[in-house]
């Protein structure tokens, strides 16, 4: 029993994870990017009708991190090179997506997908107990966890890392040490377009294998609330986003069980818990001020 | 004075006719310069003269429209900063190019070129800051520093990479007289060590003091190249200027004392944001007629204490602070301006004036609610005209020079949008005028005359509050200095009594020995 | 090529009128190409689009159905975006307004007055504004992001409606299909030409409102002080202004009108509550004040161009069988070229060649 539970809760945290995870790189570099929901779903329709032309899931989830980068490449062009609004650009990329994905993906409306299939490693698949929770999982779940380490490292305890920090703490300055900020941006922005990308081609190869318009249902906002949530560090969007798939999981098995609570209320829970969880955190006014990346949202236009 | 050429091997660094343009401003205009080795050379001009644009280019962070720069005698194209660290060029920023929420020795290594690990940065650091005698935690937030050790942090970093010439922008403008003496004991020995030092400053008497030659601009132009010890502080300032400077007249206060205008009585407040300063049991009392200068190192409180005495920030209780005698501490902005006061900050775009609206609009945003009656009919509807009338006439009053009728505030020159910003509020005729770094970037035409402006206002009867790190204004303006430190005010020091290491040392944290209840006597 | 910005001195007056022109230009050449690839003949597919639903009367009056509760909703949120209060959950606000102006008709379907229509409305208005009041009070009290809260009240709200109408006030004479009973004539808004078409007096009001908020915005100090707070929110607060008050003012406004929005289309196009009201208008309203340069006049006529692109949906898809999912896709790329275009406002692009870039004379400028 728990066993199960522990592997849906992680299917339904990972897509959250992924999607926060490269949201969290592309703030870290001073850049707010409101299109995690349209790259999502972009992903997703994406991930699924490559899954089913070419018959592979592997194809198919690197054609969602493909269109997740490339999707996003047109939020980097708007906001870095044109200087665009970065609040109203990010939700005119979820706009288009939303529109985009929902054109796309008619055709494979009600075609039951390709589901990718968990992991098997020989022997250590099946150690008693910790065997199917650790190690059988889809490949995507351990994708995720190294996407989290690998994150966590690359920022604090690299070079690269450091100069992607300061170009979100000061790009003027940053500027003027002859780092090139707006790179600097464009690459952390496609890079979390490709995360972006892939959390939706999770949705439609693990956690649902089918095609529903709109399927991303707001994870990819959820993703962005979790990377305020964690106060920007890698390994608390990784617990955020397993407190909220076990609030979602929660609520479907509250569901099942029959409870006398609509299951409309019971699926506003994430949503209600979403916004519980902002103000918790941002009531504290001094610890948000301080873990902000400095130059969020801010463009930068530099003098030649 | 003309240039003396070295004989014999190519200078250090040599740049012929380096321009620069933006839009249709020629910023730099046909620059040339050559600094020989072990050669500390003066950029002198005011502010906006292009003296920042010129070392951009420099230092790779501008590109130049034309002209060329030889590098011990061969030509080169500076890029990038990078490639400017690898000539051998270090820079020390006058706005630093620091990370607040980055560590010292992480700020360091941000800027080297090859990957080194912070633990040998941080060591490196130690021993450079030991050797210079600029003491450093290489582990420190730079955010919890202050401008001096903030200073230090970009003079170790520039050092780390031995350049051969290392440019410094304003270095001492956010420095006690002490720290500056400091800095140029720093200087002579690099100086000594062969190094050569491009040093920029509108500080006539430190150029003098330590520059081996210099080159003045103006307008973006060569005015003329120099040995600064043969000049006197005022010809240098007249290359600078163009014309003789003038410094305001300050006719002596009444020896009678007004009445009290603006009474502080303890005021503290809590740090608002992570790396703001508290401010600390301030007592201040302000006579009708009188200048007070406070003077202070940035970052010591003064935007803060601006913030409280203006009422963007609300006291505890209603006391702390009195205008003309009323308790104010619980009103806001306008209703302190409702009693007579009035107020300039720091900032002109963005806090003073919203930088892209127009100068009348920019008039209606301080004044809306003094000039209600003017200025607003039934319904809170704006009335244009007068609006209009009344700004045309501060912009007359106060020579505001502009390129359209009614322009945005940011296209306006620092010193124009300033002599606006301070016209609307003496257009007022405030009976108390808080002014916080009243010529900060202002040309020294517009500083004078803002000045004299402040002088005058005090001497028709109100009282005038100048907050300022330029210690040669305050002692042009006040008739008292108080310091500001960490969040604390010393009692006011007359004019007459203030010399610049008193003050110096109380600017860099030196006991008053004073009760600060009994500072509103000492004036 | 490289592109490189140079600020203007002043915003350009020129490209502030022709970006919202030059923006849809380019999204025809866009959506020609997308039509094309779609295998449709573009100039057929964009006489459907953009010509057709103009050619007859009752399509008009389909027009202006369609046109009120975006005009409404982006009325209100214009007062929002320019005060710099990022309201993106009026789609919430507008279920949440027509949830609660419903209540009248459905829980008391025996009271049939003259008064109850207005009060709906009104209520309406209240449910909208109370709804978009929980961010707003968020944000001023506990600093609370206040785009990902309207956003997730959009979900919530969504939710509740379709427990709504399929649970409690569900009309049991429905034959089990969500939806409410349907308004008795007191409650539902009159036809503005019955004879004509089935336009409603939503459209008025549309109307109304993107006037009384043009001239709030443009003559008095309330919206001198919305674009202070706006743009430089310190000088706001040096001003006097209370940036806490401005929030609550901006969300209270635009959530009254998504209110007025939900309300109006329930009881003038729908005439009965059911979970298909929230369609998206409140999302697409985002594009149409952005199409609109946040000027209440300019929303009204790019809330009669988002309008025409609904009902050219649905002609083409009748008349050239293109899908009715490429509207969506088609608006969202309207919102993509209005924000690029108005980066030529307050810079000139200049596209350098990278050796030139010392000779001057080389770069073209825009």
């Amino acid at each position: 029993m728990f066993e199960a539970v522990f592997i849906t809760i992680a299917t339904a945290a990972t897509p959250l994870l992924i999607a926060a995870m490269g949201e969290l790189v592309v703030e870290r570099s001073g850049v707010l990017n409101l299109g995690v929901e349209g790259m999502m779903i972009m992903g997703a329709v994406t991930g699924f009708a490559v899954t089913l032309t070419t018959g592979s899931p592997w194809l198919g989830a690197l054609a969602a991190i493909l269109v997740g980068a490339l999707f996003s490449l047109m939020f980097a062009f708007l906001t870095l090179t044109l200087v665009t609004n970065q609040v109203a650009t990010g939700l005119a990329l979820t706009l288009l997506g939303l529109g985009l994905s929902g054109m796309i993906g008619e055709s494979f409306v009600g075609r039951p997908g390709i589901k990718m299939a968990p992991l098997y490693i020989p022997w250590l698949t099946d150690l008693p107990y910790v065997g199917r929770l650790l190690f059988g999982q889809d490949p995507i779940f351990y994708i995720s966890i190294l996407l989290t380490a690998g994150v966590a490292w690359f920022l604090f305890y690299t070079k690269a890392g450091l100069t992607l920090r300061s170009v979100g703490d000061n790009h003027a300055s940053a500027h003027a040490l002859g780092i090139n900020v707006i790179a600097i941006r464009y690459m952390a922005v496609m890079f979390g377009g490709a995360c972006a990308g892939l959390a939706g081609g999770f949705l439609a190869l693990v956690y649902v294998p089918q095609w529903v318009e709109g399927m991303s249902a707001g994870r990819g906002w959820i993703a962005l609330a979790l990377v305020v949530f964690a106060s920007w560090r890698p390994w608390r969007v990784l617990a955020g986003a397993y407190l909220f798939g076990a609030v979602s999981i929660g609520q479907l098995h509250a569901q099942a069980l029959g409870w006398p609570i609509p299951s409309q209320l019971l699926s506003s829970l994430p949503y209600l818990a979403t916004i519980a969880v902002l103000v918790l955190i941002s009531r504290n006014r001094r610890l948000t001020m301080v873990n902000t990346p400095a130059c969020l949202g801010q463009s930068f236009v530099p003098d030649r | 004075m003309s240039e003396t050429r070295e004989t014999g091997a190519a200078p250090l660094l040599e740049v012929r006719g380096l321009t620069k343009v933006f839009g249709q401003l020629k910023a730099c205009d046909n620059i040339d310069l050559t600094i020989g080795k072990g050669e500390i050379h003066a950029l002198l001009g005011e502010n906006g003269a292009g003296k920042s644009t010129f070392v951009k280019m420099l230092f790779g962070s501008l590109e130049p429209a034309a002209g060329d720069i030889f590098w011990n005698g061969a030509k080169v194209a500076i890029k990038s900063p990078g490639q400017a660290r690898k000539l051998g060029i270090g820079m020390v920023f006058q706005h630093f190019s620091l990370f607040e929420a980055l560590t010292a020795a992480e700020n360091i290594l941000l800027s080297l070129d090859d990957d080194t690990s912070i633990i040998e940065i941080a060591e490196k650091a130690h021993s450079v800051s030991k050797a210079y005698g600029l003491p450093l935690d290489p582990y420190a937030l730079v955010g919890d520093l202050s401008v001096g050790e903030r200073q230090r942090i970009e003079i170790i970093r520039c050092l780390l990479q031995q350049p051969e010439l290392i440019i410094l922008d304003e270095p001492t403008s956010v420095l006690t007289p002490q720290e500056a003496d400091k800095l140029f004991e720093t200087l002579e020995r690099l100086r000594s060590e062969g190094k050569s030092i491009l040093y920029i400053s509108h500080r006539l008497e430190e150029v003098k003091r330590m520059c081996d030659r210099a080159t003045v601009l103006r307008h973006g132009k060569v005015v003329g190249h120099c040995d600064p010890r043969r000049e006197t502080a005022a010809s240098l300032a007249r290359m600078m200027v163009g014309s003789d400077v003038v410094t305001a007249e300050r006719p002596p206060a009444s020896a009678a004392g007004g009445t009290e205008l603006l009474g502080i009585c303890g005021l503290s407040r809590k740090p608002a944001g992570p790396f703001s300063i508290p401010l600390r049991n301030i007592w201040l009392s302000l006579k009708a007629g009188e200048v007070l200068g406070i003077a202070g190192v940035a970052g010591n409180g003064q935007g803060e204490f601006f913030e409280a005495v203006s009422g963007e920030a609300l006291q505890e209780s209603a006391d702390v602070i009195r205008i003309r005698g009323n308790p104010v501490g619980r009103l806001d902005i306008s209703g302190r301006r409702l009693l007579g006061a009035a107020f300039v900050p720091e900032e002109r775009l963005g806090h003073g004036a919203a930088p892209s609206m127009r100068l009348s609009e920019n008039l209606l945003l301080s004044r809306f609610r003094t000039d209600a009656k003017a200025f607003l009919g039934r319904m809170g509807i704006i009335r244009g005209e007068p609006i209009k009338a009344a700004s045309q006439r501060i912009i007359k009053e106060m020579d505001v020079r502009k390129s359209a009728e009614d322009p945005e505030a940011a296209s306006l020159s620092g010193g124009n949008l300033q002599k606006f910003i301070i016209g609307r509020e003496l257009d007022r005729k405030p009976s108390v005028l808080i002014v916080n770094q009243p010529t900060w970037g202002v040309d020294a035409g517009a500083a004078a005359r803002i000045r004299q402006a402040l002088i005058d206002l005090a001497r028709a009867g109100s009282a005038v509050l100048v907050i300022s790190q330029d210690l040669d204004e305050l002692f042009e303006v006040s008739d008292a200095i108080a310091v500001m430190h960490g969040g604390q005010l010393s009692a006011p020091i007359p004019v007459a009594e203030a010399t610049s290491e008193r003050i110096g040392l109380l600017m860099g944290g030196a006991d008053s020995g004073h009760d600060p209840r009994q500072s509103g006597e000492a004036a | 090529m490289r592109i490189e910005l140079v600020k203007r001195p002043q915003h350009s007056r020129l490209f502030s009128a022709l970006s919202p022109f030059i923006a849809f230009a380019l999204t025809l050449v866009a959506g020609a190409i997308l039509f094309m690839a779609l295998g449709k003949n573009p100039a057929t597919t964009l006489y459907y689009y953009f010509i057709d639903p103009l050619m007859e009367m009752w399509s008009l009056h389909e027009l202006a159905i369609k046109a009120a509760p975006l005009i409404l909703i982006a009325v209100g949120l214009s007062v929002c975006f320019l005060s710099n209060n990022w309201n993106i959950g009026a789609e919430g606000q507008f279920v949440v307004g027509g949830i609660v102006g419903s209540m009248l008709p459905v829980l008391f379907p025996e009271l049939k007055f003259w008064f109850v229509l207005p009060l709906m409305l009104v209520m309406g208005m209240a449910g909208g504004a109370l709804y978009a009041s929980i961010p707003a009070v968020l944000k001023v009290r506990f600093n609370t992001n206040e785009i990902l809260t309207s956003l997730m009240l959009v979900y919530v709200a969504q939710l509740f409606l379709d427990w709504l109408v399929r649970g409690p006030w569900r009309n049991p004479a429905g034959m089990n299909f969500p939806g409410t009973v349907r308004f008795h004539e007191y409650a539902v808004l009159p036809e503005l030409l019955p004879a004509s078409g089935r336009a409603h007096w939503g459209f008025v009001f549309a109307l109304i409102a993107a006037l009384v908020v043009w001239f709030v915005l443009s003559k008095t100090l309330k919206g001198f002080q919305v674009k202070v707070l706006g743009q430089s929110p310190r000088a706001g607060r040096f001003a006097g202004f209370s940036s806490g008050r401005m929030v609550m003012f901006a969300f209270l406004v635009s959530g009254a009108l998504a209110g007025l929005a939900g309300i109006s289309e329930v009881s003038g196009a729908v005439k009965h509550l059911n979970e298909k009201l929230s369609i998206g208008y409140g999302f697409t309203a985002i594009i149409v004040a952005f199409l609109g340069r946040l000027n209440p006049l300019g929303i009204v006529a790019a809330g009669l161009v988002l309008a025409l692109t609904y009902l050219g949906g649905e002609a083409a898809q009748i008349s050239v069988g293109l899908s009715d999912k490429v509207v969506r896709a088609f608006q969202g790329l309207i919102l993509f070229f209005v924000l690029a275009c108005d980066t030529l406002i307050h810079y000139r692009i200049r596209l350098v060649r990278p050796r030139a870039a010392v000779a001057g004379g080389e770069a073209s400028h825009v």
